[in-house]
């Protein structure tokens, strides 16, 4: 059908112009030398001016890393990878932390204008804090990553009242080693995985929150990563405990400059809610893809695990992926409290020659532990996309209930669209129910939509934003909206 | 000056798995500002593809003739650029738009089409109240406004719909293609009310059917019978009146 061609055509017009975010900052920058070994472990440990057993405990992760292989399941395919080919440390120079406006590198700020994240009050910048009533919005703190590196985190002195911890995780290495000793590493092990183990042995910042019993923490959190430096790898780790009864909503997002190259990013995050406490982990991801030839573009891989350790517990996972030229991964949810709840919620976009393998994985261990999974794929161009989740009951989770629903919607005839549930039962009285869809954009649906005023590129839109709803409504509303646009974005040029 | 509408020797096909199959062979109709035309004749005579090549849906090649609207080459144009120009078709058979909210559809419709015309576009409060008040006067339930485009809506309800959606869009020129299909009897004559409101020296509407009873309360200006891809046949209302006494069968014939 002609409509059909030339949506594909256009697909395959989209080019690099289209990335938004694409630019880079010219910034001193402090690397390490090009490689990984034990002496950068140590450097980078030194540089943070770490205690003893985090040094001990990143060669600990190193040596295991070192004999382990790179996965080779997921159905993704790229050229090997030279690990010694990075950095593995990439700090924008700058004087002791920044404490106020002043200090921060007025080329950072210009950064995180253009990108327009609430980063961009000054006044929450310097850390002065806008009075009672005057924002017309919910405040929203913000830790600013940028390569390596913390460089700013707003609203702390209203968290820190509240006795919320929100910081760099750098930084919470010195101010609240126990909180860090505890629990880092307790609910993603060292060695976990190859990506893990790389991660722990070089990781450089990212974010530490800590709710203490019974606090609901007051605004939502916010952390925002970016890499800008050439042949850097980013490692962030990020911790988030949050106590009997207490609450906390967190937010990531994501940005890179275009690169022909392609950058590593191997994040790790760890969740941990205890008794009736609740974490909501909103991702938006938009990493640059790569071109439409597929030069370029970040790797992405991932690990991301929340433990529900106490009873009546609650970890939702809500991203939306659109960026990257290779995602990798599987926020998970360990329900070991009784009655603990795991929720994912996913939309994952692929255009042009991206690959996404990504699901989730609940571990059911308590009794009358419930999950849901609720993942939307979109493939356009020749990219590929691949839902991979798995639902495990184990023998004493009596009364543990799992509903899955995976919908793919293709554009375009050249993409592909996979769905791979592992169903793992070893109890009777487990209910578990998997349900899947594949459909397309109906020339039928674009027509009417046109028919009625709609350019064709709103009508995807409109139809994809369709599609997705029951996962954006469960994002914040503020990145709700967010999430739309770049969702139209990230198709822009699929047809018309 | 040349008319509002006018079909010459108008002729498309498609290609339905590798065959090329002619739909089209000839139409030609004209109709002038402010008048209300019917279409009639069998089925699969090629009703609803005349309405889909006027509205620009792209599956159908257009093999020969021409159709001028409002002076403007409508051939050329893109559908969306028909729809601002004034088109509106309500659809034999409305589609399905999943988690795409009815409200939100309409007012994304109506502000795009706004924004086409150099109209200034509507708030959402402004827009809700106006939407609340078209789906009153069509008798609809007002939840329709809340819910998914068609899903789930019962055939008399999408049929409502597409008059909403006309109502709001505010066409100069609309096909109508069996709106009348599926309607109870207290249905047929709010939607024909509908229409009826719109008239105006500025509004023109090409209507489908099949049945008398809608035309007895739009009192069309001229009847069309279509056969075979062709108009054979025009005239006044009385025209209709014989067909639903007569059947098909005998023009067919007459015209042969
Ligand atoms: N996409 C298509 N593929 C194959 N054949 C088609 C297609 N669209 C239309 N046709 C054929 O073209 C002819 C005309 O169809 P059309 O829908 O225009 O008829 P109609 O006059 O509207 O009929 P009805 O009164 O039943 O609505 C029919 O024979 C139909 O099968
Ligand atoms: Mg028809």
């Amino acid at each position: 059908m002609p409509a059909v061609t030339e949506t594909r055509e256009a697909v395959e017009k989209l080019g690099q112009s289209t990335y938004k975010w694409g630019f880079e900052t010219d910034i001193q920058m402090d690397l390490a030398p090009k490689g990984l070994n034990e002496d950068i472990v140590r450097l980078i440990s030194a540089r943070k001016n770490e205690p003893e057993w985090l040094l001990e405990w990143r060669l600990t992760a190193f040596r295991k890393w070192q004999s382990m292989k790179e996965p080779t399941w997921a159905k993704v395919s790229y050229p090997p990878i030279d690990y010694q080919d990075a950095h593995y440390y990439a700090a924008p120079r700058k004087k002791e932390g920044p404490k106020s406006l002043d200090e921060v590198d007025p080329e950072l700020l210009k950064t995180y204008e253009k990108l327009g994240i609430p980063l961009h009050e000054q006044a929450l910048l310097a850390g002065v804090e806008l009075p009672e009533g005057e924002t017309a919005r919910p405040p929203v703190a913000v830790d600013a990553v940028f390569d390596s590196v913390s460089v700013v985190t707003t609203f702390r002195k209203t968290l820190e009242e509240a006795g919320v911890i929100f910081c760099p995780i750098s930084e919470a290495v010195q101010e609240h080693p126990e909180l860090v000793r505890k629990y880092l590493g307790s609910v993603v092990p060292v060695a976990d995985n190859f990506y893990a183990a790389l991660n722990s042995a070089v990781f450089t910042d990212g974010s530490f929150v800590y709710v203490p019993k019974g606090v609901r923490c007051p605004m939502e959190l916010s952390t925002y990563f970016r890499i800008n430096a050439r042949n850097t790898g980013q490692f962030e780790r990020t911790l988030i405990v949050v106590e009997d009864g207490a609450s906390v909503s967190y937010l990531e997002g994501c940005t890179a400059p275009m690169r022909d190259e392609n950058q590593l990013h191997a994040a790790v995050v760890e969740l941990v809610a205890m008794e009736d406490a609740s974490i909501k982990y909103s991702t938006v991801q938009n990493w640059y893809p790569g071109d439409s030839e597929g030069r370029g573009g970040i790797y992405n891989f991932v690990t991301k695990r929340g433990a529900c350790r106490g009873a009546r517990s609650k970890i939702s996972w809500t991203q939306v992926e659109t960026g990257s030229a290779i995602t990798w991964k599987y926020p998970s949810c360990i329900l070991q409290g009784d009655g603990s709840v795991g929720e994912f919620y996913s939309v994952a976009v692929t255009n042009n020659c991206q690959q996404a393998d990504t699901g989730t994985k609940m571990i059911h261990i308590g009794r009358n532990t419930r999950s849901t999974i609720i993942a939307k794929t979109i493939s356009a161009g020749r990219s590929d996309s691949t839902y991979r989740g798995l639902v495990r009951v184990q023998p004493k989770a009596s009364g543990a209930r799992n509903f899955t629903q995976c919908d793919s919607l293709l554009i375009g005839d050249e993409c592909g669209a996979h769905t791979v549930p592992y169903i793992e039962s070893r109890n009777m009285a487990a209910r578990i129910e998997h349900e899947a869809t594949t459909s397309k954009i109906s020339e039928d649906q674009l027509f009417y939509c046109r028919q009625r005023g709609l350019s064709e590129e709103d009508a995807v839109g409109l139809i994809v934003n369709g599609f997705c709803r029951d996962v954006l409504k469960e994002l914040p509303m503020e990145f709700a909206v967010e999430a739309q646009k770049l969702l139209q974005i990230s198709l822009e040029g699929s047809v018309g | 000056m040349s008319q509002f509408l006018e079909i010459s020797g108008l002729c498309a096909r498609i290609d339905a798995d590798g065959q090329e199959k002619q739909i089209l062979r000839g139409v030609d109709l004209t109709i002038p500002p402010g008048e209300v035309h019917a279409i009639m004749g069998p089925n699969g005579c090629g009703k609803s593809t005349l309405s889909y090549v006027l509205a620009g849906r792209e599956d159908y090649e257009v093999t020969a003739g021409s159709v001028t609207f409002k002076g403007q080459d409508l051939l050329a144009m893109e559908p969306e650029e028909r729809a601002a120009a004034g088109l509106f078709l309500a659809f034999q058979s409305p589609i399905e738009l999943p988690g795409v909210n009815n409200a939100n559809f309409l007012r994304t419709a109506v502000n795009a089409v706004r924004r086409a015309r150099g109209l200034e576009e509507l708030d959402a409060v402004a827009f809700l109240k106006m939407a609340r008040e078209a789906a009153k006067s069509l008798s609809m339930a007002p939840d329709m406004l809340k819910r998914n485009v068609n899903v789930g809506f019962s055939g008399g309800e999408k049929k409502r719909n597409e008059v909403l959606q006309m109502t709001l869009l505010q066409p100069s020129f609309a096909i109508l293609d069996e709106t009348d299909s599926g309607l109870d009897v207290d249905a047929l004559r709010i939607v024909a009310e509908g229409v009826n409101r719109l008239r105006s020296p500025d509004f023109s509407a090409l209507v489908i059917t099949h049945h008398q009873k809608l035309l007895d309360y739009l009192v069309p200006d001229r009847i069309h019978v279509m056969a075979k891809g062709r108009i054979i046949l025009s005239g006044g209302p009385e025209l209709a009146k014989k067909i639903d006494q007569e059947g098909y069968t005998k023009f067919l014939a007459e015209a042969a």
